[in-house]
């Protein structure tokens, strides 16, 4: 292995990281200017958020209706079945509700983002924006990252609320949990503070990473086919990654602030 | 340079050197575009033409050397200060490059919008009138995906006049085109520099079109201008060079092949 081989992807490593830390303080930058054309960020919420309502109602649904049987075949083991509802909500609402959504939002949104800009750009779409005296960063890429950052969270709500009323099928239709104690279990147990909203911080930081990645990704894209492909597919490899890698980290500082305080 | 030749000319390209990588595109090239005129820049696939539309617009920065558009020093310039001399400038991009999620009407009125705070009505009769002077005022409705490549280059045409701009550049406009849409984009580049009092820049290598059109036309080989005159003056040239990408000869100054290995060597070589 010669000295270049270790030197050049080091290089290019550090190269586009520099890059995506200069594009994200455009992004951020240009933010308070876009909000003041919210027509532009509704359209993208539509086109990121409400185009991908169906997978992550079906995804959450499932996903609720597996822990319902997970959660009372081992809860029956203790005679705890009773707090399925609670096990089901904190469940969802500190993990699954996030990550599970953020890989879906990345699989969907994430990639058609990054392709649609992509091919703008292999298209001379942004090009043309340029030579309009109109700034592409501006005009295309801002008004995606706010879109799907907004988009996310909500998602993620849509993802849990539906989860728990898949766990709810399963455990009080199917399996005969007690109805009043699976919503009592729920009231009880779960906190909106230390459950609720770190599960929603962590839904802001993975929209906020996702759409990010995929808007660079597309935007930084070779203008070929081949290069628009995999800009795609980086976008959800990375994007998989960074949610699953910072998830760890933010639940160890959320778990590490609740043990100090 | 005196004041005068600084009036006629509204682009002015001195000594200019550039590199992609490796490959020297732009060797001292010198090239200068009169105001009102209809210039023509050939010269064979891959010359660089187009790269030298990117440097003019500030695109691209230059290696060595200096493009004024203007009088203004294009690679000097801020980003606001760029984007301001865009706006005095309009670009008809090889394959339209029409924004594809919008109708034809929005695209022309999308610079409109983007730069104007002009009333709703006053952008509709605008584009209408855009429109209506590139004969597609009756495909308003129509998306990009719905359009011909012709079709699309006229939509395009109308965006690019959209903020009335001083210099239009038309980045091969004719390719692919059928006859009756290669005439319509030919009489609207002549009919639009003097109607408007633009002044046009048109990239191109189909030599017969451009004659049609161009009052000066610039032959560019090597990094450098090799020819320059009027479609008659480059057509009685008598450099190599300029005979060969006048008469299409396959092989000359420009060769038909890519440098290569001896043919026999390479053949007789498993590894190659």
């Amino acid at each position: 292995m010669s000295r270049d081989d270790i030197v050049d992807p080091l290089r290019s490593f550090v190269q586009t990281f520099g890059a995506s830390q200069l594009f994200l303080a455009r992004l951020i930058t240009y933010t308070p200017r876009a909000l003041l054309r919210p027509s532009l960020i509704l359209e993208q919420i539509f086109a990121t958020g409400s185009m991908s309502l169906i997978i992550i109602m079906i995804s959450g649904l499932f996903v609720g209706m597996v822990l319902g049987l997970q959660g009372y075949d081992s809860l029956s083991r203790f005679g705890a079945e009773d707090s399925l509802g609670a096990v089901a909500a904190l469940s969802l609402f500190r993990e699954l509700g996030p990550v599970v959504t953020a890989l879906l939002f990345a699989g969907r949104a994430g990639t058609a983002l990054a392709s649609e800009i992509g091919l703008m750009r292999a298209t001379d779409q942004i090009s043309a924006l340029e030579m309009m005296a109109i700034d592409p960063i501006r005009r295309v890429a801002v008004p995606r990252f706010i879109g799907g950052a907004i988009s996310m969270p909500l998602l993620a709500a849509v993802f849990s609320t539906i989860g728990i009323f898949g766990a709810w099928l399963v455990g009080v239709r199917l399996m005969g949990v007690d109805e009043g104690a699976f919503w009592g279990s729920i009231r009880q147990q779960v906190d909106l503070y230390d459950d609720v909203l770190s599960g929603v911080a962590k839904t802001v930081v993975f929209g906020v990473v996702a759409s990010f990645l995929a808007v660079f990704e597309g935007y930084n894209s070779i203008p070929t086919a081949e290069g628009v492909s995999r800009a795609t597919t980086r976008t959800v490899v990375i994007t998989a990654i960074a949610v699953l890698v910072l998830d760890f980290v933010l639940t160890a500082w959320f778990l590490d602030k609740d043990t100090l305080g | 340079m005196d004041s005068a030749s600084h009036s006629d000319n509204i682009v002015e390209i001195r000594n200019l050197r550039f590199r992609r990588g490796s490959r020297r595109i732009f060797n001292g090239l010198d090239i200068d575009i009169p105001r009102g005129k209809v210039t023509a820049i050939m010269g064979p696939s891959g010359v660089g033409k187009s790269t030298l539309m990117q440097l003019m617009t500030g695109q691209l920065l230059p290696d060595h050397g200096t493009v004024r558009v203007d009088g203004l020093d294009v690679p000097s310039l801020s980003r606001a200060q760029l984007y301001k001399l865009r706006e005095r400038m309009g670009m008809l991009f090889q394959r339209g490059a029409l924004l594809t999620d919008l109708s034809v009407f929005d695209n022309v009125a999308f610079p409109l919008r983007e730069h104007t705070d002009l009333p709703e009505r006053l952008v509709h009769h605008l584009v209408l009138l855009k429109l209506h002077a590139v004969g597609l005022r009756g495909a308003w409705q129509l998306m990009p995906a719905e359009l011909s490549g012709g079709m699309a280059r006229r939509v395009a045409l109308a965006r690019a006049m959209a903020l009335d701009p001083e210099i239009l550049i038309y980045d091969e406009p004719f390719v692919g085109l059928d006859p009756i849409s290669l005439g319509v984009i030919l009489r609207l580049v002549r009919r639009m520099n003097d109607a408007l009092g633009l002044t046009s820049i048109v990239v191109s290598h189909d030599v017969e079109e451009i004659a049609e059109v161009a009052d000066v036309s610039y032959l560019i080989s090597d990094g450098k201008v090799v020819g320059k005159g009027t479609p008659d003056e480059l057509a009685k040239n008598r450099s190599a060079v300029v005979r060969q990408f006048m008469t299409g000869l396959a092989d000359g100054p420009v060769p038909f092949h890519y440098p290569a290995p001896d043919y026999g060597d390479q053949l007789l070589r498993r590894d190659s």
